[in-house]
């Protein structure tokens, strides 16, 4: 009880408004001596706690032939080890007043629970035991099997516009992993097996390939002693692999693909050009392309939507997006959603003609400032949400970024210059290296 | 298990005191609106919450889709600025402004930085007092909102609901889409979107609260500004209306490999003295997390689903007690069967004094890591004053869990657990499953 008490008294000191005003000034950062990082993001306003811990493995590690392997194995680690039951780790957060959950990418694979600042301690002690202690049963798990299947049933299956993108990715990418949908295909998924997530436990669950990310009501040299009692006596994996996946080839064919299904209520076109992500020490180019995205089709002020929507009036909707955050090259996409009586053809057409008039004219110097002023402004408002923050570094970090990136990346994006920006346009719309999809509606067939 | 039993004990034994330092600031306005606060300055902007009670519920007969129509629209052009002059407005002072609906309520979300409040407000004043509804745009938004409609159509999840919501209410607003149809959204004119913001946006209906970096008397000194030229009044609210519902299972065919279902009964209505007792029995039998029992009988223990939830509904006017689940077509009957097994066992049986324990060690320490951030905080402020609490609830209401014993668990699952009335509305091609 003693201890609960005192940190009682430090929340109460530090209700006072003595927030840091930058995120900088709430992040500290550690490493143990068995190569686990630490980042700790301070935030004294509620007595909670976000605990995460990220693995520097996702679908996109897996090995050929177990598409879903790491997906199912973020499953099965709620499913006990030598010291707790099946279930139990997640009872023990309940009991705690408390929330866990976890979540699996390309990139990373993530665990967190969500608890009252003083329970830092049980949750660290649990996520330690489940690095390395996982206990199951050859056949237990077959029903756990079952459950992402209906996952992709539910994700996947009953979802067009998600088969859609499925077979959009894989046309994207030639030969790297991201080809391959997180939760798997459904073909190689019904035969995971426990070997299978086994062998992907054994090979990147370690210190040294992982991420430890503590944000809330904490003080940095508490989380660090706390990190060492329960992570620090975990050894080093020395077999960790180089984490180097297949990469593209050149691309030199465009590809066009249509879906069609009965189900789609709403045929739009949607087109991805490989693009370059964010690296460490080398982010203008990506922060280029996130202006621009955000200059074509980020709110409805920008081009795609003012010439298409408001002023033409032949889309419902059209826009841009990208996310410079990923280990590996990504993708900048423009979709067209056709207004009625508008074909997919002509809405691709459409598309084309704006953006090459874009190219033309060049960036709307107000509109930039806009969209400037709004991304310092996101700095103040991020503030509010640890959660997102914690996030922010966990998928950095296991994205092959630094801090010091994460932290250089929005005066990165205040600096970027309109020719950057349209001198980026014109690097990444190549059409030979990019997807065109039409989804469409099928036509039902009377037998 | 040892080593764990002993430090869980120990943090079980620590979790009863734990308190967010919610302090709530009640301010009345010289005009008489209403609003609770939660000064927090440290990060340099508000987060402010309207809710006009009634929604798309006050939806006049053969006006079905004008009061959602009209909410969509209040971000397309207000005052001397037309739809794209007042984007780019709110966008140059990095404000936001979400206008959304439901059956029971029109919610206004706003976020604003400190440095330019004033300005934010005007934006936000004019959008709520005086929106232009520009024919260009209401085609414009029309053609958006047919559109979700159309793939609403064909989404799975949306027809289940559309359908139960039928079966239950018929007429009654509750039992058609707050969008409305193709039909009834071409026929509305610009005279209906008028009407629909004259009797939807009134000053006697009207919630507030906010969080953030703002002084109680600077909220105060808003409001009439805010919302002191709304009307008084508005449309009437809709009427109650009984939900009743026989044992049985309602098949719409629908070409997916998974079924989705949903199910459900009468619910407890909010101000219920039993609502509490309600609230931690579902949370025993279906509330969220894995440990729930119909997450460890469907998911856990036999893998027909990904997710199985159930949860109350008081709504304004009808309470529901509803559940979810999605199985694949040749497995959808089991989940059904387990579903109802376990309705029945609890109905019958109550919970155990463990199971009770658990749950409240739960529901009591999750609850003060709500309030954290300003925009959640804000939002829990509107909620507790529609709900009719008081501000003090924040303190009492983790008493009012622990108090609950395992007899009034008994009682109530008696009393609202209905095995003779659970009805399942299932989309897709259940195998199994006869309507």
């Amino acid at each position: 009880m003693r201890r609960f008490l005192a940190l009682a008294g430090v929340c109460l000191l530090a209700a006072a408004p003595l927030h840091a005003q930058t995120i900088e000034d709430q992040v500290t950062s550690f490493q143990l001596q068995n190569g686990m990082d630490v980042v700790v993001i301070e935030d004294n306003r509620v007595p909670a706690v976000v605990h995460m811990v990220w693995y520097r493995a996702g679908s996109a590690d897996e090995q050929v032939g177990v598409s879903g392997v790491a997906h199912f194995l973020e499953h099965l680690l709620f499913k006990g080890t030598e010291k707790l039951a099946p279930g139990e780790f997640s009872q023990t957060v309940k009991a705690n007043g408390g929330t866990d959950n976890a979540f699996t990418s390309y990139d990373y694979t993530a665990y967190f629970q969500r608890v009252a600042a003083d329970r830092l301690g049980l949750m660290m002690e649990m996520e330690a035991d489940r690095m390395k202690n996982i206990q199951l049963d050859r056949e237990d798990i077959l029903t756990e099997r079952d459950v992402i299947i209906e996952e992709r049933n539910q994700r996947v299956e009953n979802d067009p516009g998600s088969l859609f993108r499925e077979q959009r990715m894989a046309a994207q990418y030639l030969n790297h992993p991201y080809g391959t949908p997180i939760i798997g295909w459904r073909h190689e998924m019904v035969n995971l097996d426990l070997d299978d997530a086994l062998a992907y436990y054994q090979q990147f669950y370690s210190p040294n390939n992982a991420v430890l990310v503590v944000a809330g009501d904490v003080q940095p040299d508490e989380v660090l002693a706390l990190a060492q009692q329960h992570y620090g006596p975990i050894p080093r994996n020395e077999a960790l692999p180089e984490r180097v996946r297949p990469s593209e080839p050149p691309q030199m064919a465009e590809r066009r693909i249509t879906f069609s299904d009965p189900r789609v209520a709403q045929p739009y076109v949607m087109r991805t050009y490989l693009a370059p992500e964010r690296d460490s020490g080398d982010q203008r180019k990506a922060a280029a392309l996130t202006l621009l995205a955000e200059v074509l089709g980020g709110s409805q002020t920008a081009v795609m939507p003012q010439k298409l929507q408001f002023e033409e009036k032949r889309a419902v909707y059209a826009g841009a997006f990208y996310s410079g955050l990923s280990l590996d090259d990504t993708t900048f996409g423009v979709v067209n959603v056709p207004a009625e009586g508008v074909s997919l053809e002509e809405a691709e057409a459409d598309m084309d003609r704006v953006i090459a008039e874009f190219l033309e004219t060049g960036v709307d110097l107000t509109q930039l400032d806009r969209i400037k002023f709004q991304l310092r402004a996101s700095q103040v408002y991020e503030l509010d949400n640890s959660d997102s923050l914690a996030r922010r570094y966990g998928a950095a970090l296991t994205s092959g970024l630094t801090i010091d990136d994460v932290h250089e990346w929005p005066k990165i994006l205040q600096s970027i210059t309109p020719e950057e920006i349209i001198a980026a346009a014109e690097e990444v719309f190549d059409r030979e290296n990019a997807v065109t999809g039409f989804l469409r509606k099928a036509e039902e067939v009377t037998q | 298990m040892k080593v764990f039993g002993s430090l869980i004990a120990f943090m079980l034994l620590a979790a009863a005191p734990l308190r967010a330092e919610i302090d709530i600031t009640e301010v009345t306005s010289p005009g008489g609106i209403n609003a609770w606060l939660v000064q927090e300055e440290s990060i340099p902007f508000v987060a402010l919450e309207l809710r006009f009670k009634g929604g798309a519920s006050l939806d006049l007969p053969g006006k079905r889709g004008a009061t959602n129509l009209m909410t969509g629209l209040l971000e397309e052009g207000a005052g001397d600025l037309d739809s794209r002059v007042f984007a780019e407005r709110v966008e140059s002072l990095a404000a936001s402004f979400d206008f959304d609906i439901g059956d029971d309520a029109v919610s206004v979300s706003a976020r604003f930085l400190t440095e330019n409040q004033d300005e934010a407000l005007a934006l936000l004043r004019d959008a709520l007092i005086q929106p232009r509804f520009d024919q260009e745009a209401i085609d414009r938004v029309k053609a958006q909102v047919v559109s979700v409609v159309r793939r609403d159509a064909q989404d799975p999840d949306n027809i289940v609901g559309v359908a139960f919501d039928k079966m239950l209410f018929g007429d009654h607003p509750y039992g058609s889409s707050i969008e409305g149809t193709e039909e009834s959204i071409a026929a509305l004119t610009r005279d209906d979107l008028i009407a629909a913001h004259k009797g939807a946006l009134a000053r006697d209906r009207v919630y507030v609260g906010a969080a953030g970096d703002i002084s109680p008397e600077e909220l105060e000194g808003l409001l009439d500004t805010l919302l002191g030229e709304l009307p008084a009044t508005g449309t009437p609210q809709a009427a109650d209306v009984e939900v009743s519902t026989e044992a049985g299972v309602t098949v719409v065919p629908f070409d997916v490999p998974q079924s989705v279902a949903l199910f459900g009964h009468e619910g407890i209505s909010r101000d219920d003295p039993d609502f509490f007792s309600a609230y931690v029995l579902n949370e025993i039998l279906g509330g969220g997390g894995f440990e729930a029992r119909l997450m460890e009988e469907v998911r856990e223990k036999r893998g027909l689903t990904y997710g199985v939830y159930s949860y109350l509904v008081p709504k304004d006017n009808a309470a529901l007690y509803l559940g979810r689940v999605s199985s694949a077509n040749d497995r959808i009957a089991e989940a059904i069967q387990v579903i109802r097994d376990e309705w029945t066992k609890m109905a019958e049986n109550g919970v155990t004094e463990e199971e009770l324990a658990t749950a409240k060690t739960y529901l009591t320490g999750a609850y003060p890591l709500r309030f954290d951030g300003n925009g959640p905080i804000a939002n829990i402020l509107v909620g507790m004053q529609m709900d009719d609490l008081p501000a003090e609830y924040v303190n009492t209401r983790n008493a009012q869990i622990e108090a609950i014993t395992l007899e009034d668990i008994k009682r109530v699952a008696a009393r609202i657990l209905k095995p003779e009335a659970l009805h399942f509305v299932v989309v897709g091609q259940p195998e199994g499953l006869d309507s």
